[in-house]
């Protein structure tokens, strides 16, 4: 396997030693079956290695709707067999029936979408300029994006509540801590670091001389950017925002510390999901998951159709 | 005129220093080198894209040296078109006359003229996506000549063409050259390319430019 083939030259070795020297072996042709096999365990390896992780998500998604199809058959079973009791039954419905549920879906949706887009209004000038400027300081700025990511959430959570203890934080605090306005800050908190990473990849990927082209036509800066730049990051603002969402939805240690897990107050679906864990119902809590999933699944459906209608457009 | 007096440009740890050529108004001018040789440098200088550390730069009877790129009134066709991806090719050659605010019916006008200059008329509603390299280098130099820039700066314009267009381009580029008598400086590697096209040749080489074509 590790052997040099004999043409090579080593280290120390000349054309002249070798054109003097004895004659050199080509050393021997691989054979197309060899070469097949090879190719073969290659792939077969790839294909089992990465494959185990596709099949671990998936399996979790038929773990979910199988316990809840248990369950829906399980009432059934004990109340008789009627449309009703199915939909009566149904763990997703009872959960969509319970107000606190209710409330914590719009809560959800409402503090998601606004922390989405303030990470991407946020995210579109701080990803322009690491992506198009050298300045003093740049390694310090980009290690110190990567902190929310790497951190662990619920000390996230708590540098916000410590951060609210001084000045000028304090004046608000009354307003934010614990209330509606924490759950977006919190799930912003972390889901802008991700948007930022996104949009400075998006504009690491298009052309910079778009850009120069555009100012020697007469473009300020500004405009350069508004009418050329951002049209070509339409796809990378996208991605950002439904990353920077998906990553507000799952957001719960932040929150747990910063917004607390009051019912009908800061609730939101991960903590939904955790306080009826906590009173012992497994039921609503897969319900709740499946909730989350389902709305997960939808945006990325929606924003994989919106990038393949802009593509097609293109 | 395009006029480069003594100049020194640094761009990272590349320097060039004390380098001057002039094309005189009206003529084409190629400026022929290796890659690395610091042809696409000067080009940029010239643009305002890179400032200048010393000497000065002339277009026209107007010294640029400091001037913003934006009223430089130089046209640029980069090596790879740099065309707008979300854009329309009509809204390329529209693009320049939109940011002046030009009458709608003046750039109506000026959009038609150049698509029947550059043989692009079929093109005007397609994006860049799928276009030839030829067609894209076409419409990139629409969009340079869009606003009748005083000069035109093209750099490496037919590089990623194959043979037969890239002679064409030349011939279109020539031609377009006559008819609209702008002051060009085109950069090269190719030195077919420089031979049909200049009315004066450069060769920079160690960092020196040396006129070539008419002798000096």
């Amino acid at each position: 396997m590790n052997s040099t083939p004999p043409t090579s030259e080593g280290p120390g070795s000349s054309p002249e030693s070798s054109a003097e020297g004895h004659a050199v072996s080509p050393g021997r042709e691989p054979s197309a079956s060899q070469i097949g096999v090879s190719n073969a365990i290659f792939y077969a390896l790839f294909v089992v290695m990465g494959g185990t992780y596709v099949v671990l998500i998936v399996g979790m998604l038929i773990a979910d709707a199988a316990y809840m199809t248990e369950k829906t058959f399980d009432g059934i079973t004990s109340e008789g067999r009627s449309l009703f009791s199915v939909i009566s039954h149904n763990p997703i419905a009872t959960a969509l029936a319970d107000k606190r549920i209710q409330h914590s879906i719009w809560l959800s949706l409402i503090s998601c979408t606004m922390s989405a887009v303030i990470s991407v209004m946020i995210a579109i000038p701080m990803g322009y300029l690491i992506s198009r400027h050298e300045f003093r300081g740049k390694q310090l700025l980009d290690a110190v994006l990567d902190i929310p990511i790497v951190l662990p959430p619920l000390v996230i959570g708590l540098s916000l509540l410590i951060l609210f203890q001084f000045p000028p934080f304090r004046w608000i605090a009354r307003d934010v801590v614990y209330q509606v306005p924490s759950v977006v800050l919190a799930q912003f908190s972390v889901a802008c670091a991700f948007a930022v990473r996104t949009m400075k990849a998006t504009f690491d990927h298009i052309n910079p001389r778009c850009e120069d082209v555009a100012v020697t036509l007469g473009c300020s800066r500004a405009q350069a950017f508004g009418w050329v730049l951002l049209p070509e990051a339409e796809r990378g603002i996208l991605t950002a925002f439904t990353l920077a969402w998906a990553r507000s939805l799952g957001e719960f240690g932040p929150l747990l510390i910063f917004s607390g897990a009051t019912r009908m107050k800061t609730e939101v679906l991960s903590t939904s999901v955790f306080l009826e864990m906590n009173v012992g119902d497994i039921e609503a809590a897969v319900a709740v998951s499946f909730i989350m999933v389902m709305a997960a699944v939808v945006v990325l459906i929606l924003t994989r159709m919106i990038g393949s209608d802009h593509q097609a457009i293109k | 005129m395009i006029q480069i007096e003594n100049l020194s440009v640094q761009a990272g740890d590349f320097r060039i220093q004390n380098v001057s050529l002039t094309v005189p108004s009206g003529k084409y001018g190629v400026l022929m080198g290796k890659t690395g040789s610091g042809k696409t440098t000067i080009l940029e200088t010239v643009l305002g894209l890179r400032s200048v550390s010393l000497g000065r730069i002339v277009l026209g009877e107007q010294d640029v040296t400091t001037l913003n790129p934006a009223v430089r009134g130089v046209g640029y066709v980069p090596q790879d078109g740099a065309l707008f991806s979300s854009m329309t090719v009509r809204d390329h050659l529209d693009f320049a006359l939109m940011i002046r605010k030009a009458p709608k019916l003046a750039c109506q006008r000026r959009v038609e003229e150049l698509a029947e200059l550059l043989g692009i008329e079929h093109l005007l509603d397609r994006k860049p996506r799928g276009l030839s390299g030829g067609e894209r280098q076409r419409v990139a130099l629409g969009r340079a000549l869009s606003f009748q820039p005083k000069v035109l700066c093209l750099d490496e314009p037919l590089s990623a063409l194959d043979d037969d267009t890239r002679v064409r381009m030349c011939e279109l580029l020539s031609d377009v050259q006559k008819k609209t008598g702008t002051t060009t400086l085109h950069v090269t590697h190719n030195r077919d390319e420089a031979e049909r096209l200049a009315d004066y040749l450069f060769r920079i080489e160690d960092g020196q430019i040396q006129q070539v074509r008419p002798e000096s």
